[in-house]
């Protein structure tokens, strides 16, 4: 009694939310899973469960592997936004930690296409992005013609092979400015006195980064890269505006909706439950190492 | 205390990135190519922007792919007023989304996040890393039974059940954000006092906690606001140009066959005004959304 009047008033408040939540996301996940273990590939509804068969199917039995291609090309594309994020995000964040006047306006137009959404930005994108090359050069070629950097034009997101790696330059442009962010609040969470003492130590600016600094920053890297990663797992918007859905950069989040439109909810379920183990993969740990960390502090 | 890792607090206000210590003045050949750089990265991130802007105000012949960097010819608002004739009923549309699902969420989140921040029942860890698991799922795990759902549990079409997803799916990221603000900035003491008055759980949270809340309410008004503007996922799945958000109408004008460059820049720069807006004028908070860890974006 004692203890229900203790939690009662708090579990009152908290109670409609875990409803929901216990509803909206774990009740229709594994109403989702029930979909894909059954044969509704068809507005018709469901005949009966088949077991993993639509998994294995999409592995073994998709048409030109495209349930594999779409994986490929999300590996691409996840593996060249992060490198570029991370790396403008670092380089932006330690060119302004060592001191750059109206650091303000840097910092404020380094992080403002964070504001703007993949649908908007991926109107300009597209155009950023035209594959003609050198009379008729437009975007990004243009500047490289006239440059006279021509070797750099390119076909972007239309080359079959690596055009996802350019799908990555428009959400590389839009979350630098975070992983800056983080970065930058890493930089200046870092006590005085470490610099001082490695200072007194007589350690060069060089080792002061590499030995002090740096490794001080290992957590912030880490929840970047593991906050950008399930990111590029999920990127739907920014293909959808910038090609809109095509087979060359088809990823496994338009690939659900692709399917979905055909009506072939199994198949659709399939892929949106091994979408959401890849992204369970990166996220479970992490959430559960925070927790722990937290509670050591 | 780290600022970056998911449960940790996100500091409310840009002012923590702000650096301790005065920037140096000094003029050697490393301080120059430290602003050769920060400014090259000004205009590269700004290079989209300049082309949205210039492109919006060209019209007919002066809209071409050779001439896309080109000011335009003529300046003219022809481009604007298209764009403008095929978003604004979605612009007002979204609006009548985004501002309940800001106010809503943030009422939810602040409610749930004061009983996590203080009554530890058991198991509390474990049902809020449960909460934070929902705010990183792949939507389209949950996209195809959620479509029935919402027209069984009898939510009208379009604005209406986007409202209602978003503050189900808002509910983590606000929870977070203020269980975060509550463990880091109500002293215990307060709560104590109110407990010792004989005030109850719920009077405590409307009496003493809701009036010094503003700043975490900026916070998820801020980023609540931002997400569903700028979401695409649930509006293109769960409504459409008639009666869903702009980035829908958005994704139509500017997708279309031969799309109108002019217009699907113009319309792309209406679709980020507000977002934009909220930005610049309260970019100091906007950052604390995005340091509590999500990207929802």
């Amino acid at each position: 009694m004692r203890r229900l009047r203790q939690w009662g008033p708090g579990l009152l408040l908290l109670s409609p939310s875990l409803i929901l939540l216990a509803v909206f996301v774990y009740g229709l996940i594994a109403w989702t899973t029930k979909v894909s273990v059954s044969d509704e590939h068809n507005a018709l509804g469901s005949k009966g469960f088949v077991g993993l068969e639509n998994y294995t199917k999409l592995f073994t039995d998709d048409i030109n592997d495209r349930f594999v291609h779409s994986l490929k090309n999300l590996l691409i594309f996840t593996v060249v936004f992060l490198v570029g994020a991370m790396l403008f995000g670092l380089l932006w964040a330690f060119l302004l930690e060592r001191g750059v006047r109206g650091e303000g306006i840097f910092r404020t137009v380094y992080l403002f296409p964070m504001a703007v959404s993949f649908v908007a930005s991926g109107v300009v994108w597209r155009w950023l992005m035209n594959p003609n090359k050198g009379e008729n050069a437009g975007g990004l070629n243009a500047v490289f013609g006239g440059l006279g950097l021509d070797f750099l034009q390119n076909t972007w997101w239309t080359n079959p092979d690596w055009g996802m790696a350019a799908m990555a330059m428009p959400a590389i442009w839009q979350l630098s400015g975070y992983v800056m962010a983080l970065f930058l609040a890493g930089f200046r969470g870092i006590p005085q006195e470490l610099r001082e003492a490695a200072a007194v130590d007589g350690a060069s600016t060089y080792r002061l980064y590499r030995n002090v600094i740096f490794p001080q920053l290992t957590p912030v890297a880490l929840s970047a890269l593991i906050i950008l990663g399930h990111m590029s797992m999920k990127m739907f918007d920014l293909i959808m505006s910038v090609s809109g859905p095509q087979w060359l950069t088809e990823v496994p989040a338009v690939y659900v909706w692709q399917t979905l439109l055909t009506s072939d909810y199994a198949k659709a379920a399939a892929i949106s439950i091994i979408l959401l183990l890849l992204v369970a993969v990166v996220i479970v740990p992490y959430l559960i190492y925070t927790n722990r960390a937290e509670k050591n502090t | 205390m780290t600022t970056t890792s998911i449960p940790a607090p996100p500091p409310t206000s840009i002012e923590t990135l702000s650096p301790k210590r005065k920037p140096r003045r000094e003029f050697g050949p490393g301080s120059i190519v430290k602003y050769a750089l920060v400014l090259l990265f000004l205009i590269i991130v700004l290079m989209p922007m300049y082309v949205l802007i210039v492109t919006s105000f060209k019209s007919g012949s002066d809209i071409g792919v050779t001439s896309q960097w080109n000011l335009p010819e003529t300046w003219t608002l022809a481009s604007w007023e298209k764009a403008w004739d095929s978003l604004h009923a979605s612009f007002i549309r979204t609006f009548q989304l985004a501002i309940p699902v800001a106010l809503i969420s943030s009422v939810i989140g602040a409610a749930n996040g004061f009983v996590l921040s203080r009554w530890r029942f058991p198991g509390a860890d474990v049902v809020f890393t449960l909460i934070l698991f929902g705010m990183f799922i792949p939507y389209q795990a949950v996209m195809i039974p959620l479509r029935d759902i919402v027209t069984t549990i009898g939510i009208p079409p379009g604005i209406p059940t986007l409202v209602f997803v978003h503050c189900v799916y808002g509910i983590p990221i606000c929870t977070l954000i203020f269980r975060n603000y509550y463990a880091t900035t109500v002293p215990e003491e307060l709560v104590e006092a109110a407990r010792v008055d004989g005030a109850g759980l719920l009077r405590t949270f409307a009496w003493i906690i809701l009036p010094i809340s503003i700043p975490g309410f900026v916070v998820t008004i801020i980023w609540q606001f931002t997400s569903a503007w700028n979401d695409y996922l649930f509006a293109i799945f769960l409504s459409n140009t008639r009666n869903g958000p702009i980035t829908i109408a958005l994704n139509a004008l500017a997708g279309a066959q031969s799309p109108d460059y002019a217009a699907s820049m113009a319309g792309a720069l209406i679709t980020s005004l507000p977002t934009l807006v909220v930005y610049v004028l309260l970019g100091r908070w906007f950052i604390g959304g995005l340091m509590a860890g999500s990207v929802k974006s």
